[in-house]
């Protein structure tokens, strides 16, 4: 989780082949070979980053006496760049790298592209100047928007489709004129984005209007958000163009984006704001694949900000003037330019600052949501997605496995314990014990997959019978035990004191078909036919692979834990005690409350805390039978996502060295702790007990 | 009455309801694993018993009538109202209905292996004669009548011969050992001629890396050419030879009709087995029983592990399990024998203690991230440049295999060896040491000679409680190695004949990748059974003699000490 940091290695000047040296735009290609400066006037120069040796020189042909008024540009995955004429034309041109091998060595050569032709375009029949502009290529086309010097607002969308047969390009062009903004307002800065749906206006008195134009013909203008910490000098969308990083004159950084309200009406909103860097802010450039951005001030201050995870992972003033800066597609060169054209190369290092501690434990409010909320969903098929990657589900999932599995296993494993160590005959002990420490070594994936693909349809199905089951076993338990002390004494003494556990065996069994059997009935009788249903109808969302099933399925998993680790702390009571407190006159279940538990009770406190370990680690259960949904709830029946799955689940699958890859490792690490933390605790209470039991 | 209400009293508070509880959940504790035990018994037998051959007439949905041939499966008893809801037909006065689930086989007639129908409209079942199923290697199992066999288009024998099936019976034994005798050639011979271009190429590529002289490359390059080009004509050979074989084997074909009247033609080379299971006696089930039962054992897995046996899942666990042994008993047993006799008994050992304690509470992905992050990425990858630079950027041993399995699960049973051990010399009576040194033995001698060989039983169950963890571990492994498909055994006839940096399948990945990633859990589910059922088995047997030998250790000592 350290920040960035950013390493000077070259310094040289830049020489130039155009005379206006006011420069539009800078920017670097993936290999980090050549950087390329865009000049206002239509001059491109490209260059080794290296040494500054000029590699190429373009000059766009601009009609004859008209200038360069506007400068725009694309995604920085597009790649395209508008320039707006003084004629009310513009033209967009693409720089395109092509890689070729001569001598088994990498070469590019720079290119020229023009997407929508080479002669340009006219936006603005009026023949007026085009003040500001804006580009983005989007599923209906590039679309430009313009405003010209008599404050009209325009947009433009085109098409280039090429015929077939004839190979000729066709153009098809759309031009609408848009409400221009109320009270005469000026335009300072507009943007695109790449649903073509929204054009965002930035005015000069600290304004931002948004238009709908998703019907450009009726586009719509909400009402303005007006920024109040100073005058907004720089605005710029962040990747994927969901949301827009606004700086002021004050140096103050903000992220917007558009948030649904509950009326279904999108808004610009404040999302977060980042820390300020301490002179205006004159230039944000975004990073290319992910929303990190980087921000300039006119006091020669470089901030490095990422926006998911609220972190600001660099800042310093640099030792010479800046103006532009580039930063490469892959992060690892930046390229600080000044109007001298004196340029600084540096290295970067800015890996994994999508992950902070707030990112991973607290809410965070991305894109396109509606509130900050805890969610996982760490990949997707899209360049543009951005990783949510949160803890918090993952943990909740976890303590809500091992929450259910402890709540059945708890009362059987400890119980069965107290009875086995306790009242049972050392003969049928010696049965029990053994089977129930097979039970342990039973893999889990065989648990797991009864779970998943026979316990959980089962369950769906007999729902009141799994129900009617978990209240009537304690009732048929003690009925029988009434029922058998109200049997006449001979039949009683046939069947000696602690050997009770073989007599409810029956009445249990009978008990469990009888609710299987009548199941369907009680259906009929109670819920309207289907129990799944009612609970539907309820407003109980009701998952198939659910907590009940984990529970049950997993509690199983950590009876012989629990149970053993009990029947030893119970059994190893010191016997003088026992014998002391029968001697008194109390009856067997009074010396087990008054005497055996208070001593041996740490035992069972260790033993349940070692169940409570193996819940949590435990990964083939929950991965087969909850249906792994990063829900953030307790719902007995919902599922869950818990970190081991979560990490069996993802990490055969993700880049190595990926930041998701380090957060899974992360998760492993979280998992050890928990489980490190939960066993030395249940140790040394052991150890403890170990010798007061000697002492005693 | 007043008498009976005291007694209720002094009933309830003796604490016998409690005795009573407690003694229940011992009883749920032991029907739930009993429950368990016997369900995957009774599902994974189940699967190999010759189930009969079913016919019937059903009523569909839409009120149309049909003839199913086919399995049961299982049936189930649902509220007629949920019936009704999903669009059947039931009379009003009727509460409850019960469906079948038959298993119908035909995939490539019909499409719908798996059927449900409701008794209500089905006719009574009939189990006729001549039916037969024929599982095959493509589409799952077909059921229906024989019709005819025919040789090269020709009829040779028809339903109603007498040597029908002896007739039927032997080609399809013909038609088995031909594509036998094609596997083996695809596998050993085809297998190994690829191999021997791999190893050409490699050869050609570590003389680029040691960096030799375009002289030196160039002739050895005329050599390599030569090998192959011999290498490319034993090739056309042997497939010339194949190609026979598989010709030969589409000599014979089996006309089938299925119930409802389809006729079918089959071609011998893909059939499996041919039962008749309605015409078996009681005995030739049971013979019929444990041949499938010994197939499923030892064949390949078919249709996406859906079909077939789980031969190389058996035999990667075992390797697995055997290279972990190796690994696992001396460090264990050398740890143990050090934390015991020879260390300083102080804080240092007592932290140690609870680590190992600890180590053995860890949950088991974690120990497959840090075989993945270190044994696989760090390890695996520095090997891969120092000894294996010929063949990246395709890595070696960096990446998941057999090996670092075997490692990650030596890790993983570490303390469950180091506490055995400890326990058994623990157990040693200190009479036996100090006899041997009162007769003059070093400690080293005493040591080695008579605490160390009394205390092998601990080890050995140490072991065995070890391999059994490690047969049915699944999660660290699905990082560190196992895949649902290897392409070949982790040990076969190619030199170094153990291959260590090979993916390798499992049982208990099996189970998961059959039970939850296959397209059709409905057909792979009887196999899921039959496989936890090997699982289990193999466990429960290495415990229970785990249990025995420490228990027979027990005796011992108690005698020795007295």
């Amino acid at each position: 989780m350290r920040g960035a940091s950013v390493d000077v290695k070259q310094d040289y000047q830049l020489a130039s082949s155009v005379q206006d040296k006011a420069i539009a735009h800078v920017n670097l290609e993936r290999y980090e070979e050549i950087g390329a400066v865009y000049y206002q006037q239509g001059g491109i120069d490209f260059f080794n980053l290296a040494d500054g040796v000029s590699r190429q020189s373009y000059q766009l042909v601009l009609p004859e006496n008209t200038r360069v008024t506007a400068f725009a540009k694309s995604m920085a995955m597009y790649g395209e760049m508008a320039y707006g004429l003084s004629n009310g034309q513009f033209q967009v041109i693409k720089t395109d790298y092509q890689i070729s091998y001569p001598q088994d060595k990498r070469y590019l050569t720079p290119n020229i592209l023009y997407p929508l032709g080479e002669a340009p375009i006219q936006l603005d029949e009026n023949k007026s100047s085009i003040s500001q502009m804006a580009i983005q290529q989007t599923a209906n086309g590039i679309m430009v928007a313009a405003t010209t010097a008599d404050k009209r607002l325009l947009l433009g969308i085109f098409s280039s489709s090429t015929n077939i047969i004839t190979g000729e390009a066709t153009l098809a062009q759309e031009i609408f004129t848009l409400p221009p903004l109320p009270n005469e307002q000026v335009a300072s800065k507009i943007l695109l984005d790449e649903t073509g749906q929204h054009l965002i206006v930035a005015t000069d008195n600290s304004q931002i209007f948004l238009y709908k134009i998703i019907n450009p013909a009726s586009a719509q203008i909400q009402p303005p958000i007006v920024i109040e910490q100073g005058n907004i000098t720089a605005v710029e969308f962040l990747v994927g163009t969901g949301s827009i990083i606004v700086g002021t004159d004050k140096g103050h950084l903000s992220q917007w984006f558009l948030v649904r309200d509950d009326n279904n009406v999108y808004a610009l909103q404040p999302v977060r704001e980042f820390k300020s860097l301490s002179g205006a802010i004159t230039q944000i450039v975004p990073e290319y694949a992910r929303r990190g951005f980087w921000a300039l001030d006119n006091q020669q201050n470089v901030g490095i900000y990422f926006a998911t995870s609220n972190r600001q992972l660099f800042e310093e003033k640099m030792p010479l003037a800046v103006d532009q800066i580039a930063v490469s597609p892959i992060n690892g060169k930046a390229l600080l330019l000044n109007h001298n054209l004196a340029v600084t190369v540096a290295d970067v290092w800015n890996k994994h600052p999508e992950v902070s501690f707030s990112s991973l434990w607290e809410k965070v409010w991305y894109e396109g949501r509606q509130q900050p909320e805890y969610i996982w969903q760490a990949s997707s098929g899209s360049d543009n997605f951005e990783a949510k990657m949160s803890f918090v589900p993952l943990s909740i999932g976890t303590l809500k496995a091992a929450f259910f599995a402890i709540l059945f296993a708890v009362p059987l494993g400890v119980m069965g314990a107290i009875y086995t160590a306790y009242f049972m005959t050392p003969k049928l002990r010696g049965i029990v014990k053994p089977t129930i420490e097979i039970m342990a070594a039973l893999p889990t994936v065989i648990l797991g997959f009864l779970a998943g693909l026979w316990l959980a349809p089962f369950m769906e199905n007999h729902l009141p019978a799994v129900f009617s089951i978990l209240i009537l076993l304690p009732v048929v338990m003690l009925v029988t035990g009434f029922i058998w002390s109200k049997f006449p004494t001979s039949i009683r003494t046939r069947i000696p004191e602690g050997w009770e556990a073989t007599i409810v065996v029956l009445p249990l069994i009978l008990c469990i078909y009888f609710c299987v059997t009548l199941s369907p009935l009680t259906e009929i009788w109670f819920f309207n036919g289907s129990m799944r249903q009612w609970f539907t109808d309820n407003g109980i969302n009701y998952d198939q692979r659910n907590a009940l099933v984990v529970g049950v399925i997993m509690g199983f998993a950590v009876i012989p834990t629990i149970f053993s680790i009990a029947e030893d702390a119970v059994f190893s009571v010191p016997r003088h005690l026992t014998q002391g407190s029968l001697a008194l006159g109390a009856t067997p279940w009074q010396t087990m409350v008054g005497v055996v538990l208070p001593t041996a009770s740490p035992g069972i406190f260790s033993a349940v805390m070692m169940g409570f370990g193996r819940a949590v680690g435990e990964t083939m259960i929950v991965l087969m039978a909850t249906g792994n949904s990063p829900v953030v709830n307790f719902n007995i029946f919902e599922g869950m996502r818990t970190l081991s799955a979560n990490i069996a689940v993802e990490l055969p699958e993700t880049a190595v060295e990926s930041t998701h890859f380090r957060v899974l490792f992360l998760a492993a690490l979280l998992l050890l702790a928990l489980t490190f933390v939960v066993n030395t605790l249940a140790e040394i209470v052991r150890q403890s007990l170990r010798k007061k039991y000697s002492n005693l | 009455m007043k008498n009976l209400s005291k007694k209720q009293t002094s009933w309830w508070k003796s604490g016998l309801p409690w005795v009573w509880l407690n003694g229940g959940a011992v009883a749920v504790c032991m029907l739930m694993v009993l429950g368990l035990l016997g369900l995957i018994a009774s599902r994974g037998f189940g699967h190999f018993w010759p189930a009969d051959i079913m016919q019937t007439k059903v009523t569909e949905m839409d009120g149309s009538q049909q003839i199913i041939m086919g399995e049961v499966v299982r049936a189930e008893t649902i509220p007629a109202s949920v019936a009704r809801d999903s669009g059947y037909e039931i009379p009003e006065e009727q509460l409850l209905v019960t469906r079948h689930l038959f298993k119908l086989g035909n995939r490539d007639v019909t499409g719908r292996d798996f059927v449900w129908y409701l008794e209500n409209g089905m006719d009574e079942w009939t189990y006729p004669e001549d039916a037969i199923v024929i599982e095959r290697r493509e589409w799952g199992n077909f059921y229906g009548y024989p019709v005819a066999i025919r040789e090269q288009d020709k009829v040779v024998a028809e339903l109603l011969d007498e040597n029908f099936w002896e007739e039927m019976q032997s080609r399809l034994e013909r038609a088995l050992m031909l594509h036998h005798q094609v596997e083996v050639i695809e596998k050993s011979r085809i297998g190994a001629i690829n191999n021997a271009m791999e190893e050409l190429r490699l050869e050609r590529r570590r003389l680029e890396l040691s960096g030799a002289t375009a002289e030196v490359l160039s002739l050895a390059d005329a050599n390599i050419s030569e090998r192959r080009a011999a290498l490319e004509a034993e090739y056309s050979v042997i497939k010339q030879e194949r190609d026979d074989l598989l010709q030969q084997a589409t000599r014979d074909k089996l006309v089938a009709k299925t119930a409802d009247g389809k006729e079918l033609v089959m071609s011998f080379d893909h059939l499996v087995r041919i039962t008749p299971s309605n015409q078996l006696s009681l005995v030739e089930k049971t013979v019929s029983y444990f041949q499938y039962f010994w197939a499923f054992m030892t064949d390949e897995p078919r249709e996406a592990n859906t079909e077939g046996g789980i031969f190389p899942a058996i035999f990667g666990t075992v390797t697995m399990v055997i290279v972990m042994s190796i690994i696992v008993t001396p460090f264990g047993v050398l740890a143990a024998i050090y934390l015991r006799e020879y260390a300083k008994q102080g804080v240092m050992l007592k932290i140690i203690r609870i680590s190992v304690y600890n180590l053995a509470g860890v949950p088991s992905i974690v120990y497959g991230v840090f075989g993945l992050g270190f044994f696989v990425y760090t390890l695996g990858g520095n090997l891969d440049e120092l000894f294996y630079a010929e063949s990246l950027p395709s890595p070696t041993f960096g990446t998941p295999g057999l090996f670092w399995a075997s490692l990650t699960l030596a890790l993983l049973t570490l303390p469950i060896v180091i506490v055995s051990t400890e326990e058994g010399l623990s157990r040693i009576p200190s009479t036996i040491r100090q006899g041997s040194l009162a007769l003059g033995a070093t400690k080293s001698e005493t040591l080695w000679k008579v605490v160390v060989p009394l205390a092998t039983p601990a080890m050995m169950t140490g072991l065995i409680l070890a391999i059994a963890r490690a047969a049915g571990e699944v999660a660290p492994l699905m990082l560190v190695g196992v895949v649902k498909l290897a392409p070949s055994l982790p040990i076969d006839g190619v030199y170094p004949y153990l291959h260590l940096d090979q993916k390798i399948m499992h049982l208990g990945f099996h189970i998961y990748d059959v039970g939850f990633q296959s397209p059709n859990v409905e057909a792979a589910r009887s196999l899921v059974y039959a496989t936890s059922l090997v699982l289990v088995l193999l466990i429960i047997a290495l415990n229970i003699t785990a249990i025995r030998i420490r228990n027979n250790l027990r005796e011992k000592y108690r005698s020795a000490s007295d």
